[in-house]
This record gives C-alpha cells, structure tokens and sequence, in this order.
C-alpha cells in the first residue's frame, strides 16, 4: 500500500509540475552553474532561505551569513502552462533572484535540478503507463487470438513472439530506433518512444495470455458463448480475456518500471528526449561525465527519482499479486 | 540426449535467420545511409559515392542486399564496416568476445554469491538474516543499470582503485603478457561487478523461494521424520530439487543480462557488442549493426540452449518431450 500512496503522490506532482517546480524547465541562471542544493532553513517562525556567493575558481559557492530571505508561497514566477493549455505563472514556492532556491542543486547550464526533475517526471512518469496500455491491449488481443483459433495462426504468432523475444531487448531497441529520422519534435519522440517500447513489450504478454485462452476455450461458458453463435471476436474479447484480468493487472503493474527504464535508457544514450526538454534519462546524461560526477554528484538526482518510482511499482505490484492469488505465499 | 540437443541445434538456425531478416528489415527502412553525411562533402564527386554504394549493393532493394549479406555470411564473411574501413569481422569478433567475458564473469560472480545467500535466507527463514536480504533484494531489483555503472565510475574515480571505463591501459601494447592479462582483468572487475549487482536480486529471490517451497514437500518431512541430520536434510534431498527450476530462469537472467551489459558498456566504456551496436548506429553503418544484433541474439540464443541442456541433463522427463 505504500507503494500505492507514493505513486499517487509522485503522480499528482507530475501533473502540476509546473505549479510545484519553482522555476521552468529552460530558465538557466548564468550566475550559478553546478550550484551545490540550497535548503532553505527554519528562522524563528520564519522559512529562510540562504544566500550563497561564488568563490573564484571552478563553481566553488559558499553560504553568506545573515543575508537571508523569507520563502513566499504562491508567487508569482516564470510562464508555465497548467496541464499544458491553461496559461498560468503561480508556483507554489519561491523567492527573489539574488537568493533562489535550488533543492537539488542546479546543472552544467545553471537549470534548476528539481524544476527539470518534475517536468522529466511527466515525461518518464506518462511513458510507463501509456505504453504499458498499448502493449498490453496488442498483447491481450493477438495472444487472444493466438490461442483461441490455435493451428497454424497460432504457430506463425507463437514464432514471431519467439523471434521478438529472442532478441536482446536493448538491441532490438536500437534497430528501431533506426527506423526514425533525427531531428523530429519532441511530441514526437514521446510516440516515437512509445511505439518503440510496445513493439517489444507484447510478445511477452502475447504468449501469457495465449496459453491462459489455450485452457479457457476448453470451459464451458465458451461453448455455451459459441452454441448461443457469439462471434469469435466477441468471444475472446467478451468471454475469455475478462477472465485473465487478475494476471494482467499484475503483470502490467510489474512491467511498468521497464518501460521507464526504456525511456530513461533511450534519453540516456542520446536517442529518445532531446534538450532542452527535461526527461529523466536526458538528465543523466550530465552525470556520465567523471570529472562532473566528483565534484557535483547532485547530478544523480534523477536516478534517486527513479529509483524510487521503480520500488514503488515493484511494491504496488507485489501487493496486488498477494491479494489477487492467494494459493502461493 | 543427443537427438535432443541436435533437435535444439536445428531449432536455432530458423530462429538467426529470422533475426537477421527483421533486423535488415528494419535497417531498409531507416532514413538515410552511411553515404548520405558523406554526399555534402562537396570533394567526393557523385559518381564515387554512386560506385561505392554499388559495391555495398545500396542501391538494391533490401532483399537482395539480405541476400547478398546472407551469402557472405555462409563464406564466413561478415561484410566491411563502412565507418570503420575495415572488415567487419575483425570488429565484431574481438568486441562479441569483450561482451561474452563481461556478461561471463558477472554471471559466474552473480550465481556465486546469490545462490548461497538464497539457501542461507531459505534455511534461516524470517531471521534477520532473511529480512536484511530479502530487503537488499527489494531494493536491487529496482536500482537499475544506469546508476549502478554511474556510482560505479564515481568510485573508481574518487577511490582511483580502478581504472576509469576502458578495457586496456593507455600502455597496454608496451606491457609482457602477464601484465597485459592483469591489466586486462583490472578493467574486467567493476563492470562485472556492476553487472552482477543487478542479477543478484531476481536469482536470490528465485532461490529462497524455491527452497522454501521444497523444505514443504512430504519427502523432505519424510526424510526428517527418519532421524536425518537437518544439514542432510537440507542439502542433500532439499536443494537438488530446488535448484532446477533455476535453471529455467537461467534463460531469462541471460537476456536480462546482456541488456544489462549494453548499458554498462556504454557508460564505462567497455569495448563491447553493446558500444559497438551505439556507434555503428551512429555512423549509420547499417551492415555492422545487423551483424552486432545477430551476435547479440546468437549468444543469447546458445546460452538458452545450454541452459536446455543442462535442464534436460538434470531432468530427464524434459528430454522425451
């Protein structure tokens, strides 16, 4: 249930991330390149937060005593757009420009960790659920087929599957990836990514879900279904897939965190979401460099994000397993 | 056993071809070739680039490109990298060993240290022992790859223990053989570390619960109710049964594996198939990325097939199936 509860969490962030990031995603502050995390402090009653001055030397801050500003809520900030139409410049917290507050320290362009961190989420988030529909609707519907009609329409599938899994899946990745052209939009890459990740994904479930409908079609609701002269379509959709639904919620619950991790492996090696749009993979990048990592390891922060996220899923999943099958401890 | 295995050897040959089919498939279907970058140079005339797109037939529509490719494979040959100038053979064998070592060591460090702390958290159920493991497993199988090998590197870099990515020293060529293998090993340890880390979990998992399930079974009661030694018990009756069904997952953790391994390879710069795969896409060097894919789903394909035979071997049921 915790797993459940931090999803929410994270997912409702991600939908406001414009609101709860205090700054936008492309805002750079020349002034403050790999700027260490500034937390703001409790002063009195008050919330403060620090001023930091920059040493001479490679990015080297340190905090000014006494040269603090109280933390404001609902300021007025950068432009953003609430649920990407309703224009809006609202963010939850903020403060002047000689003493911003940049939670997770900000990059090698002076961007705000955390804002990049929640607009990424709604990227990295999004990629997770939608692709796990669409691969599991293909897979649910093809391996319905396959193990209903059996014979030779299910032997030319069951080889495909085989083929498509046999693949390593990063490999299989890139050679789609190939298929795109560069330079596209970056709603496109979003599909782009998507496409890619279910053209894998629904071999796997395809084969589940065909040996499940193997030994379903044999039941004697489906006879009754076929003697009532339902047509094959509707049988499998209507009769024989609802009763794998247990399985599947599982089963996609678990998947979830591949297809983020696809998503952040894709941004990662420089094929998926392009700068200056923040996905959490793309964020990493900066982190790949050694001399970065030393001396600013708060460029990990997107891997904490999901490493987090992934745990929760794998919770929320193992939950739910225990409470759909109780025969297996 | 040995229709079995020939039967198997048969099963694979359908399946490469298959791969490789699709992979060109898909490789036609990508926009542009290695050719198109060099078109803008304006020192290459058009007639070259026409006559050397002739010589790597592509200017043929893809079926016969397979066709050709396919009929230079069956003469050992596996075509001319474009971007490298050089055959691709020479590339694609030396880095399909890098990555065959890599996934190798981290797969013999992953089941030598996962398998016995499964038994050890299975036989000392609900000790803290099994809480700190099963917890640590929880977390391993969601860290993933990517900042595994990142922490990886910053160790290396803050501890200077090992060497940073890389398969060789800058001297490496001016070094004896022995040194050459230390030197070599030395840049083995972390990556395979890396990449051991992140299969531990799902095998120790896989293991506990195994044992667990077996230690239920009647012949296991029945065995202690005769008076045996519980040691006996456990590990002479108990886990031979247990450890079968791992084998099956010996499969699966492969795949996983040398996907695990193209991440790792990548970020610590380890020579292998993976590395290779990413800058042969790059350079849109077409033939070599298929030729990478095909290693890749062959090496995963012949450890699926040792893993069938090392099942059938231990399950003869498996065999006249």
């Amino acid at each position: 249930m915790v797993g459940g509860v931090i999803l929410i969490v994270l997912y409702l962030v991600a939908l406001f991330a414009g609101f709860v990031a205090p700054y936008h995603y492309e805002r750079m502050d020349r002034d403050r390149y790999f700027h260490p995390p500034i937390w703001p402090k409790l002063s009195g009653f008050r919330i403060v937060v620090p001023r930091y001055e920059q040493l001479p030397g490679d990015f080297v801050y340190r905090e000014v005593p006494d040269d603090t500003q109280p933390v404001h809520f609902f300021v007025r900030g950068d432009k953003y757009q609430l649920f990407d139409f309703i224009p809006a410049s609202i963010h939850l917290f903020g403060s002047d420009d000689q003493h911003p507050i940049y939670l997770f320290g900000t990059d090698q362009f002076g961007r705000d960790i955390f804002s990049r961190l929640l607009y990424g989420s709604q990227i990295s988030l999004s990629i997770g659920v939608v692709g796990i529909f669409l691969s599991f609707t293909l897979g649910l519907i093809i391996g319905g087929i396959s193990g209903y009609f059996a014979g030779a329409t299910d032997t030319v599938i069951m080889r495909f599957c085989e083929l498509i899994m046999s693949i390593p899946a990063l490999y299989l990745i890139i050679s789609l990836r190939a298929t795109f052209p560069p330079g596209m939009s970056s709603s496109q890459v979003y599909a782009m990514i998507i496409i890619i990740l279910s053209c894998i994904g629904w071999a796997g479930m395809a084969r589940v879900i065909r040996g499940m409908t193997l030994s379903l079609r044999e039941q004697q609701f489906v006879l009754a279904a076929r003697a009532l002269g339902q047509s094959n379509f509707k049988i499998i959709v209507r009769h024989i897939l609802p009763n794998t639904l247990s399985y599947v919620i599982v089963a996609a619950t678990l998947s979830v965190p591949y297809y983020i991790l696809g998503e952040v492996v894709l941004s990662f090696l420089g094929v998926g979401i392009q700068e200056p749009q923040a996905s959490w993979g793309n964020m990493l990048t900066a982190a790949e460099d050694v001399q970065y990592l030393q001396n600013y390891p708060w460029l990990l922060a997107p891997s904490a994000a999901i490493f987090i996220t992934v745990l929760a899923f794998n919770f929320l999943g193992d939950g739910l397993r225990d409470a759909a099958d109780t025969k297996s401890l | 056993m040995w229709q079995f295995i020939f039967k198997r050897l048969l099963h694979m040959i359908p399946l490469l071809i298959g791969v490789s089919l699709l992979t060109f498939l898909l490789m036609s279907l990508a926009p542009g070739d290695y050719f198109t970058t060099l078109q803008q140079n304006p020192q290459i005339s058009p007639e070259t680039i026409a006559k050397l797109k002739a010589q790597f037939h592509l200017d043929r529509p893809w079926y016969v490109q397979y066709f050709f490719w396919f009929k230079s494979i069956l003469h050992g040959d596996f075509g001319y990298s474009m971007a490298y100038k050089i055959p691709a053979a020479s590339l694609i064998f030396a880095r399909l060993w890098n990555t065959f070592l890599l996934s190798f060591f981290a797969m013999i460090i992953a089941w030598g240290i996962a398998i016995p702390l499964g038994i050890w958290a299975a036989v000392k159920k609900d000790s803290w022992v099994d809480r700190t493991c099963s917890l640590i497993s929880f977390a391993g199988l969601s860290v993933s790859d990517i900042l595994l090998s990142l922490l990886a590197l910053w160790f290396a870099a803050s501890t200077g223990w090992f060497p940073i990515g890389g398969a060789q020293s800058p001297d490496h060529d001016l070094m004896s053989p022995l040194q050459q293998f230390w030197d070599f090993a030395h840049h083995l340890i972390l990556p395979a570390l890396v990449l051991a880390a992140s299969d531990m979990a799902g095998i120790m998992r896989q293991m506990r619960s195994n044992l667990l399930e077996t230690l239920r079974a009647e012949y296991v009661t029945a065995a202690r109710a005769r008076g045996l030694g519980e040691r006996w018990v456990i590990y002479k009756h108990a886990l031979r049964n247990a450890i079968n069904p791992l084998l099956t997952i010996f499969g699966y953790s492969l795949a996983a594996l040398l996907s695990g391994a193209f991440i790792v390879e990548n970020i610590m710069a380890w020579p292998g198939l993976g590395r290779l795969t990413m800058e042969a896409f790059f350079a849109k060097d077409s033939y070599l990325v298929v030729d990478c894919v095909v290693m890749a789903t062959a090496l995963l394909v012949i450890g699926n097939f040792i893993a069938d035979i090392l099942l059938a071997w231990s399950d003869p049921r498996i065999r006249l199936k």
